[in-house]
């Protein structure tokens, strides 16, 4: 399991409902289920994904975040997942609002933009970046919204979201994101892991 | 029709108050059942069938000399996997496989019921079906499951007995008939009726049969049942044994000719006032309606874990009507699992061999047992 995963779960503690959006094929669903004991339900927009959610015994929605997350009473799960997907929405304000209403808490990751190896490839190639976090090319990325780790901390301020923890990933290493360290994070950091509630 | 061969049947004692008020008691359920029953009793799924189905969900139809109507799904090593799983699949009351219904005879009059049996509705159904538990002395079914008709039927029972399954399957349903699904049958009901043998309902005391009408009825159903896209593909403009068209109203397009045939093979099983009644209760469900139009609430009592499935090309029951169904049971914060399978061969999808439903179907259950 990927470290991002690892570092979502331990974010969670036992016994918890969860709603992991956009669960892929339910590693992390998997993991937290078995190992925690968390009540989990997935929703995850492709077809093939929501079948191998099913091989593996998951409560999964095949659906569409944007859309499909209103059937949701407020605040029916302790905690929302959305891993790097945030960007991929066409309103990505409107989803966080919605994983903040049905969700106590909401776990956001984001590729940052603002990562150096990002910065370099622009600067020096004069091409659309490509990183282990964003693999594809601009004419076939899913990404329409693209954001550095310090944009997602205004405008969760500009929201006034609370930010329960902020974490920087950089391979295996998870270090704290704070206001003083935030520049220098924003550029070694090719992931954001933030627990957010409204 | 009156084929009391190979017909297992269990005679209800106990008195069944219908939606129509009526009362019914010591009446015949037929049944079939696959596959052992434990000994903790704890592997049994009840097998709903949809409209023209009966109680032979696999094996071999005696009556038809066919596989069984959901063959593909139930079997030994098969999604429903009779290995391991005892599947029990009844007729439903006003069908014509054994179970009570207008080929019977009226316990008052002693004639043959014909158009004078009581209108049933799905609720009727599975408060009949639900006997069967008692026969076979299960506390807890492992499943329900049922695609269409069957569908309905599994959320019914749900509803109805929210502690007695474990987990419930239903496929290319809804939770109440469209005014499109409504009229479809009318439709059908209109084709027999009109036929000149039906004779208000008596057609077997005097000894004729609106083939004609429910061959109609058969035709324009099946229609419904497939997809535009598979008709294209499967039948396109070809014709049927000639070269050129022929100018007349003989069947020239293979379409015609295909349809010709399914409903010559139809009235061969079926009973036409059967097609009335069932018709008229898939007519009649409206689940929420019955909880003052507040669906999650036929769920409320219920700790049973959901998996709901419907068809791309399905346009009977589209996947909206199958995800009104999801919605209601995630207001109440229920188990509930979906997937759309994606496919061309329209409603009938569920009783074909498609690999991604039948994979999701096994996946989940045995995952869930």
């Amino acid at each position: 399991m990927k470290n991002e995963f690892k570092v979502i779960a331990d974010l969670i503690e036992k016994d918890k409902r969860v709603l992991d959006v956009g669960c892929g094929d339910g590693t992390l669903m998997k993991f937290l289920r078995d190992n925690k004991n968390i009540d989990c339900r997935g929703m995850e927009i492709s077809k093939n994904k929501t079948q191998k959610c099913i091989e593996k015994g998951l409560t999964v929605i095949e659906g569409n975040a944007e859309k499909d997350l209103i059937q949701f009473p407020n605040k029916s799960f302790d905690y929302v997942i959305l891993s790097q997907t945030l960007q991929a929405f066409l309103n990505p304000e409107l989803v966080i609002n919605e994983l903040l209403r049905v969700g106590k808490k909401a776990i956001v990751t984001i590729p940052n933009f603002g990562y150096w190896k990002v910065r370099l490839h622009l600067l020096f190639k004069g091409t659309m970046p490509i990183t282990k976090t964003l693999p594809d090319e601009w004419h076939n990325t899913n990404n329409l919204h693209m954001c550095t780790i310090k944009d997602f901390v205004y405008f969760t301020k500009s929201r006034n979201f609370k930010i329960f923890k902020s974490l920087a990933l950089n391979n295996q290493n998870v270090t704290l994101i704070n206001n003083s360290n935030l520049g220098f994070k924003n550029l070694i950091a090719d992931l954001g892991i933030f627990l957010i509630e409204k | 029709m009156n084929i009391e061969l190979n017909i297992k049947t269990l005679i209800v004692k106990k008195p069944l108050k219908l939606d129509c008020g009526k009362v019914i008691k010591d009446f015949p359920i037929a049944y079939e059942t696959f596959g052992s029953l434990n000994e903790k009793k704890d592997n049994a799924i009840l097998a709903f069938h949809a409209l023209t189905g009966d109680q032979f969900v696999a094996g071999v139809n005696p009556v038809t000399k066919k596989d069984g109507w959901w063959s593909y799904a139930v079997g030994p090593g098969k999604a429903i996997d009779t290995n391991k799983y005892f599947v029990i699949c009844s007729n439903v009351i006003g069908g014509c496989m054994g179970s009570y219904g207008p080929s019977h005879i009226n316990p008052d009059t002693k004639q043959i019921f014909g158009a004078n049996f009581p209108v049933i509705t799905i609720n009727d159904m599975v408060n009949a079906q639900y006997n069967l538990l008692e026969h076979f002395g299960i506390k807890r079914l492992f499943s329900v499951v049922g695609g269409s008709m069957g569908g309905m039927q599994v959320l019914q029972f749900v509803s109805n007995f929210p502690n007695k399954a474990k987990t419930a399957i239903p496929i290319a349903c809804t939770s109440s008939h469209s005014a499109q699904n409504i009229a479809l049958n009318e439709l059908g009901r209109q084709a027999i009726t009109a036929d000149i043998n039906w004779s208000e309902g008596n057609y077997t005391i005097e000894k004729k049969n609106p083939n004609k009408g429910l061959a109609v009825a058969r035709m324009a159903a099946h229609i419904t049942y497939l997809s535009k896209k598979g008709l294209q593909e499967k039948f396109g403009r070809k014709l049927q044994e000639r070269d050129d068209l022929k100018f007349g109203f003989d069947a020239d397009f293979q379409i015609e000719s295909y349809l010709r045939y399914q409903g010559s093979v139809f009235v061969d099983r079926f009973d036409a006032n059967s097609y009335l009644y069932i018709t008229r209760a898939m007519d009649y469900f409206d689940l929420g309606k019955q909880f003052n139009d507040n669906l999650s609430d036929a769920f409320k009592k219920t700790k049973t874990k959901f998996f709901i499935i419907s068809f791309t090309s399905d346009w009977l029951y589209p996947t909206q009507e199958n995800k009104d169904i999801v919605i209601a049971l995630n207001a109440i914060g229920a188990d509930v699992g979906f997937v759309e399978i994606e496919t061309d061969k329209g409603h009938d999808s569920f009783l074909l061999d498609i690999p991604d439903f039948l994979n999701a179907f096994k996946n989940f259950l045995d995952k869930s047992y």
